[in-house]
């Protein structure tokens, strides 16, 4: 009998020690959120979760990292179809039109309105917020953005007897540059480029002023969406650089990121690339090397703003209504001034409000930093020299450079990522002369505009 | 053939049942899933499947770069398969000879079958790639060859074949091994006393004798090259340059993960498959009639 008691009392006391530990455990509600970033991007993001979570006792993100950006929109869709999506869902820039038209998306100025979250977007810089903006209304939080700049070895235009504080603004002075690079056997080539659709064709035409596609890039409607890469701008450039090719002025390496090794290593004495891998590159680069806007043709085209490239949060449907409250506190938090500087400061990505940017300017991160002022510049159209650089500041120059105009601003298409492969398959097929310039680009509109009518098709609102 | 005999009625079908569930489970469902796909156009997210009949098909069929993925394919296969068994069957025979070590050599011949495709990829991407490959770095030494397999389409071919080949190769090994050591040593020793040479005694004996070996592992490598060389051109060549590697069941992939067009995807494969099976039971009629069991 006492033995049935004892244990009675130890069967009570346990019972008791989960109902007290219970309530200090749980209640914390989990914001699930997927990303992919890796490395040292990885834990930046990492730690801006962490610190989110130890700042309110109410909610917990966990991020979770699902592979690279197609993989995790493809996660993101599969469980979205089994019903169990997460909160947040990172999408790259290219996503952005089928997740807007996928009927799964709560709109972040919608979330932030009926949680009464008030955000200046106004703050934030316009490209950017552009990009993501339908009929005036933001759809997914601005995160990690960044835009194509013009990276060059300065110690190679030391040994070919250039300036390497002059670097190149023009397509001629690129050419120019690079021949005597190569005879001076500074380098084995003369430029290489990433990214080549986002690098060579996307942002030449924003550049240039010249359109992409009909209906104001997209941003007009998804029927009758057509490119027009193949016009005189598009053959003048790419068929310009297949001519380069032949001669080492250009070295075609590969899609995405594959051609940095060829900068990195001094094969290439200059480099386009994202301004995302400034970080990368003060890791990697052993020798001096310097950054500077895009080339641009001169006269007769106009100098406009770049693009941007990189990605932003979405919030998904289908999650009980209490929980978006924390997502929303969670997106003010990444929302502010600090958060945007640390970031922009871990990782090269830009710093998308005008407050940060200004805070960094004044914390001078653009002196001692000037590489990474490059993007801003070109993104925004202000002077390339930091104004704090100057020592004279009245004298300043106050006029900008570039302007943002409709062709600038970005580009909404319907199954661009396979628009992307198109663009670059036809990119390949021309630098290694199975095509000429003007059929390659026409066959890739031919076969970009059969997408695009098979993506209206499908998405007929 | 001595035919086996239960004594209980339901045996036999309780002990094939798991393999029978497996089946159903990781082919016959997935594959009906795709079959059904194959006729609907449906938004990435769901909820909006139309049903197009088989537009799907048509479309593809009326695709220019879709025949282009079918060649690639093909030879892609061809390729694979002619080199990994003609090489497997000589480095068997080699192996098959009475040297030291061997147990070691029989060995480090299976190691680049237990190594993924996907890594096998990386590790060809470090030798032979033209930025940052150590082949193409030495060779700059020694010729001014550009090794440009990025904007030279069939170089970009050679090099995923023989990275897919090699991965295959020890699987062709351990089975030309185990088929040569089924070769009587008595045949063998008659043709010696005959005044055979190796030459002759390879063409002559060992190739007739190992035919059914032969044959299926070549239906084993075809299959393994139209369905399980994914790994190796998604990580060195991504289908390109412009399109020239792009195989069937990348494209589809492609088409399907990356794209997002799930009918065409799911119609993609059910093409694949049956030109798989069309192969398969190709083979069986005919090629088999020159194999001696």
């Amino acid at each position: 009998m006492t033995r049935l008691i004892r244990c009675g009392t130890i069967v009570a006391l346990a019972v008791l020690v989960v109902l007290a530990a219970g309530p200090v455990h749980a209640q914390k509600t989990e914001i699930h959120f997927w990303h992919a970033m890796t490395g040292q991007l990885g834990d930046a993001l990492e730690a801006q979760a962490k610190e989110f979570n130890a700042s309110q006792g109410e909610y917990e993100v966990k991020p979770l990292r699902k592979g690279s950006y197609p993989e995790t929109l493809t996660a993101a869709i599969a469980a979205y179809r089994q019903k169990s999506p997460p909160h947040i869902v990172q999408v790259f820039e290219v996503g952005t039109q089928t997740m807007m038209l996928s009927g799964a998306v709560y709109p972040v100025h919608e979330l932030m309105q009926q949680h009464e979250i008030k955000i200046d977007w106004n703050d934030f810089i316009k490209p950017v917020v552009g990009y993501y903006t339908k009929d005036g209304k933001l759809y997914s939080m601005p995160y990690n953005s960044s835009t194509p700049i013009f990276y060059y070895n300065k110690d190679a235009f030391k040994k070919a007897g250039l300036d390497p504080e002059k670097p190149p603004k023009t397509w001629p002075e690129v050419e120019a540059a690079a021949k005597k690079v190569l005879a001076a056997n500074a380098a084995k080539c003369g430029f290489s480029t990433a990214w080549p659709s986002w690098t060579m064709v996307e942002n030449m035409h924003a550049t240039h002023d010249q359109p992409f596609a009909t209906k104001n890039n997209g941003f007009g409607g998804v029927d009758g969406v057509e490119l027009l890469i193949n016009r005189e701008f598009g053959q003048k450039h790419i068929g310009q650089l297949a001519t380069w090719q032949k001669q080492n002025i250009y070295s075609y390496g590969g899609r995405g990121g594959a051609a940095d090794p060829k900068f990195i290593s001094g094969d290439c004495a200059m480099h386009i690339q994202s301004s995302a891998v400034i970080g990368g590159f003060t890791k990697a680069v052993t020798f001096d090397w310097g950054t500077a806007e895009l080339p641009h043709w001169g006269a007769p085209y106009k100098k406009a703003t770049s693009i941007i490239g990189g990605a932003t949060l979405w919030v998904l449907k289908g999650k009980p209504q209490k929980e978006y409250r924390g997502v929303a506190k969670f997106l003010e938090f990444l929302a502010k001034p600090e958060q945007q500087m640390s970031w922009h400061v871990n990782t090269g990505y830009l710093a998308v409000s005008n407050t940060a940017v200004k805070n960094l300017e004044q914390g001078y991160h653009f002196v001692k930093n000037p590489k990474q002022y490059t993007a801003f510049a070109q993104l925004t159209g202000l002077p390339p020299t930091p104004p704090a650089a100057l020592k004279d500041k009245k004298a300043a120059p106050a006029k900008a450079e570039r302007v943002a105009t409709a062709n600038s601003q970005g580009l909404r298409l319907g199954n661009f990522v396979q628009i992307r492969d198109v663009i670059e398959g036809e990119m390949e097929n021309i630098f290694g002369g199975k095509k000429a310039p003007k059929q390659g680009l026409d066959d890739a509109v031919a076969k970009s505009n059969a997408l695009l009518k098979d993506f209206a098709a499908t998405n007929k609102p | 053939m001595k035919r086996t005999v239960f004594s209980n009625r339901w045996l036999p079908y309780l002990l094939v049942l798991p393999q029978v569930l497996v089946t159903l489970v990781f082919f016959f469902w997935p594959a009906g899933k795709a079959l059904y796909l194959s006729f609907f156009k449906s938004a990435p997210f769901g909820g909006r499947d139309v049903f197009v009949g088989l537009d799907n098909f048509t479309a593809l069929l009326s695709d220019a770069e879709y025949y282009d993925s079918v060649i690639n394919s093909f030879i892609f296969a061809a390729g694979v398969t002619g080199l990994s068994v003609v090489v497997g069957l000589v480095v068997a025979t080699l192996a098959n000879q009475k040297i030291r070590a061997l147990g070691f050599y029989r060995t480090a011949l299976l190691w680049p079958y237990g190594i993924a495709p996907a890594v096998a990829g990386i590790i060809f991407l470090f030798i032979f790639h033209p930025s940052y490959g150590i082949l193409p770095y030495y060779l700059a030494f020694v010729t001014a060859y550009e090794f440009n397999w990025l904007l030279k389409g069939w170089v970009a071919m050679t090099l995923v074949i023989v990275a897919t080949a090699w991965t295959h190769i020890g699987y062709n090994i351990a089975f030309f091994l185990a088929g040569l050591q089924g070769i009587p040593g008595s045949v063998m020793e008659a043709a010696s006393i005959d005044g055979a040479g190796p030459i002759r005694k390879f063409t002559a004996i060992i190739v007739p004798l190992i035919s059914p070996i032969t044959f299926y592992l070549v239906v084993v490598n075809m299959v393994f090259a139209f369905f399980g060389s994914f790994g190796v051109i998604h990580a060195v060549t991504q289908g390109g340059p412009g399109h020239s590697t792009e195989i069937m069941v990348f494209k589809l992939w492609k088409d399907g993960f990356i794209g997002l067009n799930l009918g065409s995807s799911a119609a993609q494969s059910v093409i694949l498959m049956a030109i798989v099976i069309g192969l398969t039971m190709l083979q069986f009629r005919f090629a088999e009639k020159k194999v001696t069991y």
